[in-house]
Parts: C-alpha cells; structure tokens; sequence
C-alpha cells in the first residue's frame, strides 16, 4: 500500500508542524508514505467563492500528482471534501473518479482504512474539539446533532486512546466556527463573531487546547486566540497523535 | 462592490456592532434549535418523516400542472373563487379589486411571507385601504415600518425595551412598560377591537390539498381565525407550490412543521378551510412570482419544497450572528438566500456568499432541500452571469493562475509567502481584514515542502 | 393566453420528470397509555386534563374553575340539562355575537395523544369562531376517541363532509416578545379538556360524521 500525501497549499506554507505530524504519524504505523514535491492547491479557494470553472490547471495537477498511489491522504477534511466532490479531469475522467474514490482525510484513514486501535500517544492536557463542518457533515467524521441517529465519532475514537488527555465536552458540540474560505474577509465581522463564541464555549469549559481536523478553522481560531490572550492554544489534531511528550 | 443599497456583509457588521444584543438574538435562536432537536429525538421516525416529507414535495413539484388543476377544481366545487396571479403586482390588483367590488377599505391580515413577498400592505395603503397585521410580532413590525427579520419570528431582533418604546410610542402604552405579558394582553384588548370591526380578512396558505380543495393555515395566536370567522370576505393567498396531493399527507407534514419550527409538537391552531361560512365569501389567489421559473431550474428547483418552518435560519450560525434584516429579502436565512437570486440575481448576488457552508441547515431542514448545495451552485452562477464584484475577479483569477503552477507557485511562496498576501490574509496593514480582529499566522522558516527536500526519503525526488 | 394558462403552461414546462408519491401506510403510533400520554403532552403545551366519568362531573369542574356569573356557551345539550347557567349556541346569530362569552364547552371528534390537539369540525363548534373569540375553551372528548398520531386522525377524518374544521393544541400563545410565552394571544387564555372515561360517552350526533 502506497500512499501520497497531499499537504494542502496553506498547510504547507504555515504549519509544516502539521505536516511532519502527519508525515510521522503515518510512518510510525508503517505506512509506505511519498509526498509528491509539486503540488500547490485543491482548487477549493476558487470554487467555493464561484469560480470553480477556473479550477482545471489545479484538478490537472493533482491528478498528475497523485494518480499513482492507492491511496491519497491529507490533515485537512475540507480540502478532501472539495476533492471528492468536485475533482474532475476532462482527459481522463475514470482517474478522476478513482482519485475521488481514495482521497481521505487523516483521521478517516485511520479508523476506517487503518483500523487503529492502539497509538503510543501522550498529552496530558485538556482538550477541546472543534468540529469541521467539512469533516462533520461532509465527510461524516461523527454523528451530526440535527439528525435523530446514534452517535458516533471517529476523532473522539482516537484521540480516547491518547494517554493523559482529556476531553472537555461543548455547549455547542458542532456550531461552525465563521472560518468558510473568503467568507473570513468576505464577512469579516460575522466570520470574527462566529468565531469568538466558538472560542468562548472552550474557554467556558475549560480547554487548554483546541484540536481539529481542519487548520483552516484552527488557523481562525487561532488568531482570535492569540489576539485575545486566552492562552489556549489551537493543535492539528495529528499533532496530538503523534505526540509523545 | 458597485452597489447603491448596503450588502449582507455590510448590514450585518451594523448589526454585530451591538454584541448585547448579537449575544440575546445568538442565545435566543439557539434556544429554539434545541427545542427543535428535542422534539425531533422524541420521534423515532424523525428521519423517516423528513424522507416522505421530501418525496412528497418531490412528486407534487413533478405533478404541479394537474395537481393545481385539481385543486381549483375541487376548490371552485366546495363554493371557493380561485384567482390565479403571475407576480405581485397581479396578486394585489387582484385582493384590492376585491375589496373595491365589497366597497371595503379595511383589511385585517394574519402572517403571510407572499404578501410581504408582493409589498401588498403598500399597495393597498397607496389606495387608501387601512391594513393591520395581526400576527403580534407582524404587528410591532409593522408599527415600526420594519419588514420581519424572520418568517416564523418576525421580531426576533428586537428587545423587549425597544417594543415597549413602539408600544408607547403608536398605542399609547406607559413609558418604560416593557414586560411582554403587559404588552401582549394590551395588544390583545387592542387587536380584538380590530377583528371585531374588520369586514375583510386575509391569511397565508401552509398547505392546500389538491385531493380536497380545502387548506390549512396553521397559526400559534389564533389570529388567522379570529380575522376570518368575523369576515364577511375572506381572502387567502398562497404560492403555486403550497399544493399537496392528499390529505393523508398532511399527517407528515404537521407532524414535521412545527417541531421543525419551534420544538412544539403542533402549532396551537391547524385551520382546514374548505368552504365558505354561511354569508360569507372566500376567495384563493394563486400566486406564480417566480415560481414557474425556479421550477425550470434543476439545481434550484428543490427549494420550492420549503413549507417555511425557519429551522434553517434558527440553526445557521451567520443567521444568528447577523439578524435577519441584513438579508434585505423578505425571506431571511438560508432558504431566503437561495431563492432570492431567482427573483433579482443582480439585487442579491451577495446572499449565497452569506454562509459558511456549513450544511447545518440541510439537515434541520424538514423537507430536505440541499440548501447549502445550493448555495454553491448559485456562486458558480452568479459569477458566470457576471454578478460578481470586478476586484473579486480579478483577485480570484490571479489565485487561479499562480496555484496551477507549481514554479511559480513555489516562487511566490518563497518570497514572501504568497499565500500570506493572497488567500486570503493580506499583510498586517488596515486594509488586512484578517488582521483586524485576529492575529496573522506565524510564518515559519520553512515550508513543508522544504522541510521534505532536505529530510525526505531520496528515492521518492527521483521518481518525481 | 390569459394568466391561468401562462402559469400552467410554464409549469408543465418546467416541472421535472414524474416522482413517485412514497407510501406512508407505516406510519403509525401506538395505542398504549394513550389517556396518560394525551395528559402528559397537554399538560406540557400549558392545557389542563381532567378524566372524568359523566358530564354531571364537568358540570361541577366548570363551577369550581371558571367564572359563572359569566357567560358559558355549549354545544351540547346534555350539558345543558346539567345546568341551566350553561346556554346552548345558537346557529343563526351573527358571529360577533359572542364576544363577551367567558367560556366554550365543546366536545371533539378527537384528540391526538402525541400533540395533545384536538380535532373539532364546525359543526362541533356550533360556530367557527367559538373556539376562537371566547376567553377559554374547554373541550370533551370521549376516551376511545383518543388516537395516538396525525397519521391514525387523518384516517379517521377521511375526507369529512365539514366546510371547516381545525385541530386545536392549547391556549392560544405568542413568544414574539423576547421568547418570552404569553398564553392567550389572540384566542383562549385557557384550554380545558375532559377525557370522558368510557361508560357514560355522549350521545349527541353531529351531521356529516
């Protein structure tokens, strides 16, 4: 089994921690991982702002990029939504489908693909989950709260098998945290507010950190963090997997 | 943007300017969201419901033509005058024709969004018919020469200080008197006093049975009802989609509305008017505005499945965060956004950009309409048809251009981190409205991709 | 063309390919406690639920709760014989009439044990607006005749032969102001139903039922 890791273009640029995590993590459950060098960006910037028939050059690239692994990995869900929802390729549209088929986001590789029961994990600190809404309603990482259905939840899965680390539970266990691409600027004043009340809730119960799928949500948070000295602190989720401290 | 009225991003930073009050309407909406998920636990069938639900409207959208045929047939039988309306102005023309013939110059109107929808409270005051809407929130709405900010919960927005100002200020009330019972039961006293007077009502439709000719009107004040048994002319409006097939489907429906709407396990009153009372005369205006035309439109269409219940709006955090006002449509939220673009795309080409994509409202949504697929589909619209701001363009194909590279995009990203400048967090000046109110992220020494030249395993560089 | 034939001709011409209606035959609640679950949910909703045997027992509920010096109005005459401060409606006045009526004794065709609504057609309201326009409402309804979902009620309604009928679910109630519940809007201030054990279930029979 090979497989490609897709580093999405901000990761890459602002928390390459991220990446190494994910890197690591991947390797130390021997998985036979390759970053391929050329990769910029899942196109996803573009189409979510409308502009989705400006994304060919990005969907060709990744095509070239990734067509050769089995399977097609990244620590960021919404990027892998936008993957395998909108990845097309005129050239070659049966790639295209295979590729949408194996894209998966870090935490669904490993439940699902991996079946992880066990990680030589420790964080003893209390930590927070904030939900992607990519991850939650996109890609179904855990049960939705709108739906009368059992629940479940793949990130808790894993990360309850972190030794010391303790979860704290959410007023608002899947409330959206205002990042959504250019509605950040776009809408600044609303994207800010969201994103406050989202910090609040952890804050309110006690969090020291504030862990996620998604950078481009903690990337938001984040800075609302540093901004309002909280001292809580934002960490990929595959940070947290792969620490040993 | 080149824009003469303010845009959702505008009026909404207006809005949050007023954190106390983002914070009640937040806390307030949110509330009604988890009485929502109460009630929907509490059914075992909930998501089994939500599906008939959905085929149902699926199958009348697919049958509209010879169900709306049916409904007036069976309609006209059971002693009702169907009107048929293709946009707001006809629909006004026609329910002041009706007054005039009566010689009537006052109407009493409970809820009805279509009406908002066709400005008819307008319309007929131009005309000199005195209108009052009796829906109590309608009501201080309508005092206040505000539109509702939202469908179920027209004063969402206001706080109850506010409302006692309006009361004090129109009705006479004490000054400083804001307990909402003192000014519910003086609303009461005051309003009975118009339905008692008032020859003419008007309500909204929630449902109209193609199988029976009669519809429902599902209220929580009773004012729909009291305007209308005291009527000597009824008159009601609905939109072409309001149709179901059978009355056996309304069982799926009220059973969905309400919960869907505010936690209750049925609205206080479901009204099935099917003929008129003794002496009385009732008149249905169909009403298309539109309609017809987002039926034509296949990724659209499925938001004609709405029965108006508001849960997405209580749900969606932009909502709750922005109020309802900063829509500027008379349906708010994310129902509202994408059905507006279908009325004037130019006008609000800003709403589908109004959302986080979150999906929050697909899945409260009773009916399951796609709402937050929709949104996206009509961003790619918007943009083709050319309604999308010159800057954005521009910024959006620049982006396009240095990610299908990878030279130049590792280039750009080399110096000065490109993306820093690009998507979509510019440096930290006061033009950054990343930087306003957060804090930029570090920029670290090297890339990921840097780190990987040098610590990567060799072999993989070769095969690239 | 005039507008009817515009509309229609553009919705047949826009209106996508034929979607089966789904079958909801299995929906259905069920008929256990259905008396207690009725009372439960009423009783949340801000109604009040009495089980009685005999209306002679309403009669003295109605003295001991409401205002007798006031106006009470009933459609049913057994009621009436109970007690002669109770007046039997009248058909041929005009509707706002009773403006000034205290209280409305009616008796539902049924009631929903998962809502607590009733259903009442107009000929059980003796006048639409009876239900509406009085200060409170209380509402008989006869054990058997509680039905445990929408589902089971719209299958015992059927068609019905009634030019209005309406399922009531409580006080009339606002929260417009501030989210804070105000019961009595525009309609009752109160709701009252009394769930009539089966022995003594009343006699009177509407037209079209």
């Amino acid at each position: 089994m090979t497989v490609g890791l897709f580093i999405p273009c901000y990761v890459n640029q602002f928390y390459p921690q991220a990446a190494i995590a994910t890197l690591q993590l991947l390797q130390k459950l021997d998985v036979d991982v390759a970053y391929p060098p050329k990769q910029t960006c899942c196109g996803q910037p573009m189409a979510n702002s409308g502009f989705e028939h400006l994304t060919k050059e990005c969907n060709d690239l990744f095509v070239t990029n990734f067509a050769r692994f089995d399977y097609i990995v990244a620590p960021s869900a919404s990027c892998v939504l936008h993957v395998k929802e909108h990845l097309h390729s005129a050239d070659d549209p049966a790639q295209a489908e295979s590729i949408r088929s194996k894209t998966y986001e870090l935490v669904e590789f490993l439940t699902d693909v991996l079946n992880v029961e066990d990680l030589k994990a420790r964080f003893p600190h209390k930590v927070g989950i904030h939900q992607s809404c990519h991850g939650l309603r996109g890609l179904h990482l855990a049960q939705m709260s709108e739906l009368n259905a059992p629940p479940f939840s793949k990130p808790v899965r894993l990360l309850n098998m972190v030794d010391g680390l303790e979860l704290v539970s959410l007023d608002r266990p899947d409330d959206c945290c205002g990042f959504g691409g250019t509605f950040c600027i776009a809408e600044e004043a609303v994207s800010v507010k969201m994103g406050k009340d989202r910090v609040l809730d952890h804050q309110r119960n006690g969090a020291e950190y504030i862990t996620s799928v998604d950078l481009s949500c903690l990337m938001h948070l984040e800075g609302i963090l540093q901004r309002n000295k909280t001292g809580i602190k934002a960490l990929h989720i595959a940070q947290i997997l792969n620490s040993t401290h | 943007m080149e824009k003469t009225i303010k845009d959702h991003s505008a009026l909404a930073e207006e809005f949050i300017r007023d954190e106390e009050r983002v914070n009640w309407h937040d806390g307030a909406l949110w509330w009604i969201r988890q009485k929502r998920d109460m009630a929907a636990k509490n059914i075992p069938e909930w998501e089994a419901l939500r599906e008939a639900a959905s085929q149902i409207k699926n199958n009348v959208l697919s049958n509209l033509h010879d169900y709306l045929l049916e409904f007036e047939a069976n309609a006209t039988k059971n002693g009702i005058t169907v009107h048929w309306a293709a946009d707001a102005q006809e629909h006004n023309a026609i329910v002041y024709s009706i007054l005039k013939e009566k010689g009537l110059n006052q109407l009493v109107k409970s809820k009805s969004m279509l009406t908002e929808e066709c400005h008819l409270n307008e319309y007929l005051i131009e005309r000199g018919v005195d209108v009052i809407n009796s829906d109590l929130g309608e009501y201080i709405q309508q005092l206040d020469n505000e539109p509702p900010s939202h469908i179920v919960l027209p004063c969402i927005h206001k706080r109850k200080e506010e409302i006692g100002d309006i009361f004090h200020e129109h009705l006479g009330t004490e000054k400083g008197v804001s307990d909402p019972t003192t000014l519910t039961r003086f609303a009461r006293r005051h309003l009975r006093n118009v339905f008692v007077t008032r020859r003419a009502a008007l309500t909204g439709v929630n449902f109209a049975v193609a199988e029976t000719g009669e519809y429902v009107v599902c209220t929580n004040e009773g004012n729909a009802d009291m305007g209308a048994h005291l009527s000597e002319v009824q008159i009601s409006s609905m939109g072409i989609e309001k149709i179901i097939p059978k009355k056996k489907h309304l069982g799926v429906f009220l059973r969905l509305l309400a919960r869907s709407a505010t936690g209750q396990p049925i609205t206080i009153y479901s009204s099935h008017f099917k003929k008129p009372r003794k002496g009385q005369e009732m008149h249905l205006v169909l009403v298309d505005f539109g309609r017809s035309r987002q039926l034509g439109r296949p990724d659209f269409r499925s938001s004609l499945k709405c029965i108006r219940c508001g849960a997405c709006m209580n749900t969606c955090p932009v909502y709750r965060k922005s109020g309802g006002l900063s829509y500027h449509n008379t349906i708010s939220g994310p129902i509202g956004a994408i059905l507006a673009p279908n009325l004037d795309m130019r006008k609000h080409a800003d709403l589908p950009f109004a959302s986080t994509l979150c999906g929050s409202c697909s899945n409260v949504c009773p009916v399951k309409i796609n709402i937050h697929e929709q949104l996206y589909q009509w961003r790619q619209v918007i943009v083709q048809e050319g309604y999308a701001a010159n800057t954005k363009v521009l910024g959006i194909k620049a982006m396009a251009w240095t990610l299908s590279s990878p030279a130049s995009y590792a280039r750009i990203g080399r110096a000065g981190r490109w993306v820093l400048n690009n998507i979509p967090f510019a440096v930290n000046n006061k033009f950054n409205l990343w930087y306003k109110q957060r804090e930029m992220p570090g920029g670290p020494k090297e890339s990921f991709g840097e780190w990987y030249a040098k610590n990567g395993p060799k072999e993989d560089e070769k095969q690239e | 063309m005039n507008t009817k034939e515009r509309i229609l001709a553009a919705v047949l011409a826009n209106q996508p390919p034929a979607s089966p209606l789904p079958n909801i035959d299995s929906f259905k609640g069920t008929d256990q406690d259905l008396i207690s679950t009725y009372s439960d949910v009423f009783t949340t909703i801000g109604g009040s639920v009495f089980v009685v045997k005999s209306l002679a027992e309403v009669e003295g509920l109605i003295q001991e709760t409401f205002d007798c010096t006031r106006r009470i109005i009933t459609t049913l005459p057994e009621l009436r014989d109970v007690s002669d401060r109770i007046e039997l409606y009248s058909a041929e006045v005009m509707p706002h009439s009773f403006e000034d009526i205290e209280l409305a004794v009616l008796e539902a065709e049924l009631a929903v044990a998962e809502n607590g609504a009733v259903w009442l057609t107009e000929q059980r309201m003796g006048q639409r607006i009876i239900p509406y326009i009085c200060q409170h409402l209380a509402v008989v309804v006869p054990a058997e005749r509680i039905v445990p979902t929408l589902h089971e009620a719209y299958e015992k309604i059927g068609v019905g032969d009634y030019g209005f009928g309406a399922f009531i679910g409580g006080p009339s109630k606002t929260a417009d102001i501030e989210q804070a519940l105000v019961l009595g809007a525009h309609g009752p201030i109160s709701m009252t139903v009394f769930i009539l054990e089966s022995e003594a279930s009343s006699t009177t029979s509407y037209p079209g039922e």
